[in-house]
């Protein structure tokens, strides 16, 4: 239907096709972007004139003390969290198994975990020598639990167990989402059911369920300050020993506040690389 | 008269209560291409996920090369293998899938070397060197660095056929492998499915594609709800059946 040099069209359509698009005035933006900028105005200026000695800020925010605490929570983090995961995708492959006695298991471990406090397991596993004064595996090594549970051990336990459970969870439905022909696809090469889900399915799992544990990691960071109850000397725990002797609180919670934000943001680029890795091949130029 | 390569006895599956299969019997001898035809849900379909044991049969028996799949008889017994025994018996087996089922964290020729590397324990760089050739034969020489969704779906398709040859199978399946496709691409993957045809490779087919069956298969079954209705030659089966139902369906697809 090619238009002959002889189609008449009709009148009254005039050619726009040179006309420039006009810039719209965008009231609305500008009035938020004003009123935003005199809410912070204001902010600023009751912080400026506020019980606040910034000068306290400025000078705790490297001192060794706040240093090494940031260190420690980093470290608890990283540690607790790699715990977390390990058990996470045990217990997810456990749920997702034909064993009805593993999928118990599994089961009554995330209910156990998700459902008592965090801050309560952590005093638990500190507190273990009230329980069992004495651990250890007959006949090769026991010791005290009073020395055994410090308060890493007794940390990382407590949070690197309950993030288990969440993280099993997270992946469990990471591995609900690939496709079930990915598994048979994986059978009929003959595969057996732990070398599919290691190969295959986990692969893929990991594209999905990054976002997320990017979100529990996040959370974990945040988590250990729960440490400072049970003597684990992370950031938030240095930060009130020294206003319990300075009596700078406000100071000193900033201090903490601001490293728990400069760890955050520096999180979120590693997480995009990650993904960035397991997304190969499903994006349509990965080659 | 000579063992068949495959022999399917009293083969009956339920899911819930549908009855997918009732009380099917076939033999397939080796070299042979058997096309199964019939309507959606008449079974051919899980038939041929029986032989691959995707699906477990409950009553009956399937015998490949005289092994018997997914059971021993022991003391008047059967005895359900173990999830080792049964990947094991997979390895003679090669299946293709409607949907391709292509790895897609893989590149083709990843997806192809995986099984031969990681399932056989065969040496890597002998592996490659094969799965480079299988990509030749399926016409895909120039892709293997590429992964699936850089692929067309024909172009997986094959890629898929590659991956099950791999495995060096003694019997390949094929489940509906073109109806997943734009029409333009079903000639390239029938090609490949006729070399192989060729070559001698014993194959169960399910298609929809009556040409093909037509052109290559030796024997042709026509399956509904659940049984065998008629099978026969293609000349016979296609051209002129003798029961009601086929010719029904026949003429149904054929409009």
């Amino acid at each position: 239907m090619s238009p002959g040099p002889a189609q008449a069209l009709a009148e009254g359509f005039p050619d726009l096709s040179g006309l420039a698009v006009a810039r719209r005035m965008r009231w609305g933006r500008w009035t938020a972007a004003l009123l935003i900028v005199l809410a912070l105005l204001a902010l600023a200026r009751a912080f400026a004139n506020g019980q606040i000695e910034w000068s306290y800020v400025g000078r705790f925010l490297t001192v060794p003390a706040i240093l090494d605490g940031i260190i420690n929570t980093v470290v608890m983090a990283v540690a607790a969290m790699a715990l977390g995961i390990v058990l996470g995708v045990v217990v997810a492959i456990m749920r997702l198994s034909p064993n009805p006695v593993l999928r118990a298991v599994a089961g009554g471990y995330t209910w156990l975990f998700r459902g008592t406090p965090v801050i309560l397991q952590l005093l638990l596993w500190f507190n273990l020598a009230l329980v069992f004064p004495v651990i250890g595996v007959p006949g090769l090594w026991s010791g005290r639990a009073v020395d055994l549970m410090t308060p890493f051990l007794s940390a990382l336990l407590g949070l690197g167990i309950n993030q288990g459970a969440y993280t099993s969870e997270v992946m469990r439905a990471g591995m609900l989402s690939v496709d079930v022909g990915q598994y048979e696809a994986a059978q009929a090469i003959g595969m057996s059911h732990l070398r599919a889900l290691r190969r295959i399915i986990l692969p893929q799992a990991m594209r999905v369920v990054i976002p997320p544990l990017g979100n529990e990691f996040i959370s974990m960071v945040k988590m250990t300050s729960l440490a400072s109850v049970i003597q684990y000397p992370e950031v938030l725990h240095s930060a009130e020993n020294i206003y319990y002797a300075n009596s700078r609180v406000i100071e000193l919670l900033i201090v903490a506040g601001i490293w728990y934000l400069a760890v955050v943001s520096a999180l979120t680029p590693l997480q995009m690389l990650l993904e960035r890795r397991f997304a190969r091949g499903l994006t349509g130029n990965s080659g | 008269m000579i063992q068949p390569f495959v022999a399917i006895r009293n083969v009956s599956k339920a899911f819930g209560k549908f009855q997918a299969l009732q009380n099917v019997s076939l033999d397939v001898q080796a070299g042979q291409v058997l096309c199964l035809i019939g309507a959606s849900g008449s079974g051919k379909t899980t038939l041929l996920r029986c032989v691959n044991q995707l699906v477990r049969i409950d009553r009956g028996g399937i015998w490949l090369d005289g092994d018997l799949l997914g059971m021993r008889v022991q003391n008047g017994r059967l005895h359900v293998l173990n999830d080792a025994e049964i990947a094991r018996q997979r390895l003679s087996t090669g299946m293709v899938f409607q949907r391709f089922n292509l790895f897609p964290h893989m590149t083709a020729l990843q997806n192809v070397a995986e099984g031969p590397v990681q399932v056989q324990r065969r040496k890597a760089g002998e592996v490659k060197a094969e799965a480079l050739e299988l990509l030749a034969r399926v016409g895909l020489a120039d892709k293997a660095a590429n992964y699936p969704s850089q692929l067309s779906g024909g172009q997986q398709q094959r890629v898929a056929i590659a991956r099950a040859l791999a495995m060096r199978p003694k019997l390949m399946l094929f489940d509906e492998p073109t109806s997943a496709l734009d029409p333009e691409l079903v000639g390239e993957v029938l090609a490949v499915m006729k070399e192989l045809a060729r070559s001698h490779m014993t194959m169960i087919v399910v298609t929809h594609e009556l040409g093909f069956a037509r052109e290559v298969a030796d024997r042709v079954v026509y399956m509904d709800a659940g049984r065998i209705v008629e099978e026969g030659p293609p000349g016979q089966v296609l051209s002129a059946p003798n029961e009601a139902r086929t010719k029904a369906f026949l003429s149904a697809v054929l409009a």
